[in-house]
């Protein structure tokens, strides 16, 4: 029992965390800004899929790392730009768009894949990001080691959280894509264009959805494999609830997660053997449900979630 | 830009954009197999001889078809009253579940009887499996999306767990499987050598029953009264909260099916790789149809025919099988679009 609770005082816990919330942390921000601009964006999954495969074909073909995360960030905007053309101008079913969109951006990147790489068994690895301590506050005690010895792509990711929070509340430009969420009649009437801001958030929101898998084959497995992803993009849409659509509780919810997360992949191996072991792997999905169920009475969505906007029309 | 409600559609455009829908998936799969290095046309000429090109094949689409049909109808009804149940996979295995549970010995019962009995448990399990989100819905206004997708990750840990221990087959050389199913639990097969079963008998007769349902019941019209405005049905006193319930009940039924006729008339047990993602595929199959539960049967045959026509085409041309599943979700995205296009039509200004 002891043993149980000693975990949570140790630095590998923390950094695990830390490192488990990373990608979480690029996917929750991702959708939140897509949602906050009315638009749920379910190609989340598929989007990561793509994301985690093209940064890492990127470096495996020769581009160093940061170029592989732009290009994974491109594959994102890209399949954000469909799912945008889709549910804005077109006004399609953004449930139904999604699934689409994940169903298409995980085929495509199997089957390229598939091409690029025909007979392998075990995926090649690369050269992925190392962690790089920072001087004076990596020493500190428990913390040091667990905030600040971390791969360039976390720091980026908490960076990210700041940037993003600033973004949407501090200017114009976040002024307006909130608006668009709540009351686009009224963002039209100032002469901005709806479209072009809600397409905008959506393809943010997607390529930074993409670095968040790619954070998976650079910074965290070092390959690409089927089903990588595993979930982590419906986590993160249970995480955006969660978070209630602000950016600093997104992150805080994340990390939140990932602490349970690690803390059952560390009870596994205390506990092993008397638990099977999918009872662990289901936690995290329970988890997220329960989080859910927890918040969802006082959640309060965005007001123009899901809604088409027309022109014109009240 | 804008849209605007065409007055009156024309025959060209409610076959003019579907089929510009069939036409961009065919170019933009004929791209990725030019990438691949290979010809398109003798591509998709092996896709079609393999799912059509003899019995055998036709056969084989069929039986793929079954369970994308059962799948299909469950996203159908769903979606009709707008309850999104992206869950079908979890309730396909819950009632494969409740087939081996029950089918395996453990209740010795006539043919005539037991695959009844296993039917309604399989039913009941999927049933209730999507009621549990349906209901965290209405309660809690929690979305259902979520649940249901993140529930597909936990039955297929949960079966795992079953198929590691109190199922799992101790003949089965230490295999996660499950035994196979007793005689009297056994769907059998249509045509003798073929692998062609009842289930797919039983997937027309649901998408019958669920048309009748949808089109000819009072159920029927509160579910689509519920879909298409639920402010409205509740105005108009249509208990909109019992209806999403047994919505939820009869979707979550029908995907459960799929499980049963797998096992019950294919595979004969129970593992961990029994669906390629049918419960997904399902989505593209109702929304291909428009949810009507008679065009489930087609496009449910439609689909099966890609996947089995483009298995075939990869053993003999080496483009990976994965293009199927490429050109089906591009039909789903081109054909949704489509349709909206032959409602309204683009304003530019």
């Amino acid at each position: 029992m002891l043993d149980a609770l000693e975990i949570l005082f140790t630095a590998t816990f923390w950094a695990a965390a830390i490192r488990i919330a990373s990608p979480l942390i690029f996917a929750t921000l991702g959708e939140l800004i897509c949602e906050r601009a009315g638009v749920l964006n379910l190609g989340i999954e598929g989007i990561m899929t793509a994301g985690a495969f093209a940064g890492w074909f990127a470096v495996w073909s020769g581009a160093d790392l940061w170029t592989g995360v732009l290009v994974a960030a491109l594959a994102g905007a890209a399949f954000g730009l469909l799912h945008g053309f889709l549910t804005v101008p077109l006004g399609l079913s953004q449930h139904v768009t999604g699934i689409g969109i994940t169903l298409l951006a995980s085929s495509l990147t199997y089957f390229t894949y598939r091409v690029a790489l025909p007979k392998v068994s075990s995926p090649p690895k690369i050269e992925a990001f190392q962690p790089v301590a920072i001087p004076v506050l990596s020493d500190i005690p428990v913390l040091g080691p667990a905030l600040f010895n971390q791969t360039p792509l976390t720091y980026l990711a908490f960076v990210m959280a700041g940037l993003v929070g600033w973004l949407l509340y501090r200017t114009p430009a976040g002024l307006a894509l909130r608006a668009v969420g709540e009351n686009p009649a009224a963002v039209e009437a100032q002469g901005i264009s709806v479209t072009a801001v809600r397409m905008g958030a959506v393809m943010a929101g997607s390529a930074l959805m993409a670095i968040g898998g790619a954070f998976l084959t650079m910074s965290a497995f070092n390959s690409f494999f089927f089903e990588m992803v595993n979930g982590r993009g419906w986590i993160a849409i249970a995480l955006v609830v969660f978070g209630s659509w602000r950016p600093g509780k997104a992150l805080l919810g994340a990390i939140l997660f990932a602490a349970f997360d690690a803390y059952q992949l560390r009870l596994q191996q205390v506990a092993g053997g008397l638990v099977p072991y999918q009872v662990f792997l289901m936690m995290p999905y329970i988890l997220s449900i329960l989080a859910l169920i927890l918040v969802a009475r006082r959640a309060t969505y965005p007001k123009a979630l899901m809604i088409p906007y027309q022109k014109g029309e009240r | 830009m804008r849209l605007e409600p065409r007055p009156r559609p024309t025959v060209l455009h409610t076959l003019g954009y579907p089929a510009g829908a069939i036409a961009v998936t065919v170019v933009f799969a004929s791209m990725l197999v030019l990438i691949a290095g290979a010809n398109p046309f003798s591509v998709f000429w092996l896709v079609i001889k393999g799912a059509a090109g003899s019995q055998f094949a036709f056969m084989e689409t069929l039986t793929r078809a079954t369970p994308l049909i059962f799948t299909g109808l469950a996203v159908a009804v769903a979606f009709r009253a707008r309850l999104w149940n992206i869950g079908a996979e979890a309730q396909l295995y819950i009632g494969a579940v409740m087939t081996v549970v029950l089918g395996t010995g453990a209740v010795a019962l006539p043919a005539v009887a037991l695959i009844p009995l296993i039917m309604v448990a399989a039913m009941l399990a999927g049933a209730l499996l999507l009621l549990g989100p349906a209901v965290l819905k209405i309660r809690f206004g929690v979305d259902e999306v979520v649940t249901t997708l993140l529930l597909n990750f936990i039955v297929l840990l949960f079966v795992s767990m079953l198929l590691e221990g109190v199922l799992k087959d101790p003949t089965g050389l230490g295999w996660p499987q499950t035994k196979k199913v007793i005689d009297a639990a056994e769907l059998p097969r249509l045509v003798k050598g073929r692998r062609l079963h009842w289930g797919f008998v039983l997937a027309i007769a649901s998408a019958v029953v669920t048309w009748v349902i949808m089109k000819k019941t009072a159920l029927g019209y509160e579910m689509r009264a519920v879909g298409h405005n639920p402010e409205a049905a509740r105005f108009a006193g249509i208990p909109v909260n019992r209806v999403l319930m047994k919505t939820a009940l009869l979707s979550g039924g029908l995907a459960a099916l799929a499980g049963f006729s797998e096992v019950a008339g294919l595979k004969g047990n129970l593992t961990l790789d029994l669906s390629p993602g049918f419960g997904y595929t399902g989505i593209v199959v109702a929304m291909l149809a428009m949810l009507n539960p008679l065009g489930v049967v087609l496009s449910a045959v439609f689909v099966a025919g890609i996947f089995v026509g483009a298995d075939a085409m990869s053993r003999s041309a080496g483009v990976p099988s994965y293009i199927a599943q490429v050109m089906v979700a591009a039909a789903l995205l081109t054909m949704v679009a489509a349709i909206m296009l032959s409602r309204f039509r683009i304003r530019w200004r």
